[in-house]
């Protein structure tokens, strides 16, 4: 999706603020926030990924809310839309009467274990499609889901600069719709290719960049 | 959880729900569930309840996934990777080459671990790390990534601008160097490999570390020398 989440690039976001001795949580909630998604998505019950709920919130609410906020709205849609709570439920705070407790939970060592795992890697062997050095163009496409192809990169000419492997594709695999495995890149943009000549010529951007997002030039 | 708790929680759920929002949260919605209670910290306190008595999540788990970043998972687990690669030639070499397999060895990550490629900086190049979409990040080492990393300024400007960038952190780089700004759009993780600062011939790993900063790691400084006359 085209939309504020995407801004890279973008000059008018302010200065950076920068705090000294920053606590890992500002308040409590902040780490149960933090934690009950952890945990929720330890269960592997989730269909749904952390951040299309975030995506679609309109642009607005994107930049008042805080970081722990928008995970708490995408927690809340995720537990809705993959069946394990009801809009009801949510509102009064209450299981609804008769209903069965899951058996979901994992253990506080299994919850800690999982901060490690990366699901998205895959063994598959696939050939890819592109080799180091080779000239690539990301395509030109908005799609209206989760990407993680930006803005800026989209029609620009960049380089393979080296292959990562295998991985699931995060446009579909978001959404519960298959890990639809292929090559991720590093591609390595001139800085030039992207600004224009305001740009130091000897700089560069480097996006990882799925098989799916290139082109051979 | 015991009952007066309980009650208490839904009460002050149900009294959330009805009562006006708070103007420092009021909203414009146009969707038709509940709005935003003024009290974000009781919307959790009621959510955690739910999935508890759901059996979706035990409130152990909660608390020791928030004591491990409260107090394991940290800076200074990346500080050892750093000051082990600065006293090793060949630990930094394995780094570079896979540092998914190089942090193991200092058992961080594991075989389920992060993807994790090091950046080295050095004279003639400066290494960059950034999350534009988001907030990816390398959490094993790193921990939790702060307010700054995850906000606007930070993720628009630091690819189009990354000296400016720098120069707010207080961080000038010469005209001539060479920058390379890394987007974290998919799940590959980065770290960067500060300079190791002059000054620290002979230092410890342990004084090494001591050194080098979470920011340094990052990309948006560089580790500094020891003060005169200290030791790190």
């Amino acid at each position: 999706m085209n939309g504020i989440h995407d801004m890279g690039g973008m000059q008018d976001m302010g200065p950076i603020k920068y705090e000294t001795n920053e606590p890992v949580f500002h308040a409590t909630w902040e780490g149960r926030v933090y934690a009950m998604s952890a945990a929720v998505t330890a269960t592997r019950k989730l269909r749904l990924g952390l951040r299309p709920p975030i995506e679609n919130l309109p642009a607005a609410e994107y930049l008042r809310m805080s970081y722990y906020e928008l995970w708490l709205t995408s927690l809340t849609e995720r537990l809705v839309a993959s069946d394990l709570v009801t809009r009801a439920e949510l509102e009064i705070g209450r299981a609804a009467p008769g209903s069965t407790k899951a058996a979901l939970a994992v253990s506080p060592a299994d919850a800690v274990a999982a901060i490690f795992r990366v699901p998205a890697r895959r063994k598959e062997a696939i050939v890819p499609r592109f080799q180091a050095g080779q000239p690539v163009r990301a395509r030109n496409i908005n799609p209206v889901t989760h990407t993680r192809l930006p803005r800026y990169a989209r029609g620009r000419v960049g380089t393979i600069h080296r292959d990562h492997g295998v991985f699931a594709f995060m446009e579909t695999s978001a959404y519960g719709l298959g890990d639809k495995p292929q090559h991720l890149y590093s591609v390595r943009f001139s800085a030039r290719e992207l600004w224009g000549e305001q740009a130091p010529p000897q700089d560069s951007v480097y996006v990882d960049l799925y098989d799916d997002y290139l082109e051979p030039v | 959880m015991d009952t007066t708790r309980r009650d208490f929680l839904t009460a002050a759920a149900a009294a959330a729900a009805t009562t006006a929002p708070d103007l420092t949260h009021a909203q414009t919605h146009d969707h038709d569930h509940q709005d935003v209670p003024s009290d974000v910290a009781l919307r959790v306190k009621s959510l955690e309840s739910l999935l508890v008595e759901k059996g979706i999540v035990d409130s152990a788990a909660l608390d020791a996934l928030v004591d491990a970043y409260e107090h394991k998972i940290g800076p200074r687990n990346g500080a050892r990777v750093v000051a082990r690669a600065w006293g090793d030639p060949a630990y930094k070499q394995r780094l570079l080459a896979n540092g998914t397999a190089a942090i193991a060895e200092l058992g961080y990550g594991g075989s389920n671990g992060v993807d994790l490629r090091v950046l080295e900086n050095t004279a003639a190049v400066h290494n960059l790390v950034v999350c534009t979409l988001c907030s990816c990040y390398i959490w094993a080492i790193l921990g939790l990534p702060p307010v700054w990393y995850k906000s606007a300024p930070y993720r628009s400007r630091a690819i189009i601008d990354p000296r400016g960038v720098l120069s707010e952190f207080g961080t000038m780089l010469p005209e001539n160097i060479e920058m390379r700004v890394w987007d974290s759009t998919a799940e590959q993780r980065y770290l960067v490999l500060p300079e190791r600062p002059a000054g620290t011939e002979g230092f410890s790993e342990e004084a090494l570390a001591s050194l080098v900063t979470r920011d340094a790691m990052i990309g948006v400084a560089k580790v500094t020398p020891p003060q005169k006359g200290g030791r790190g």
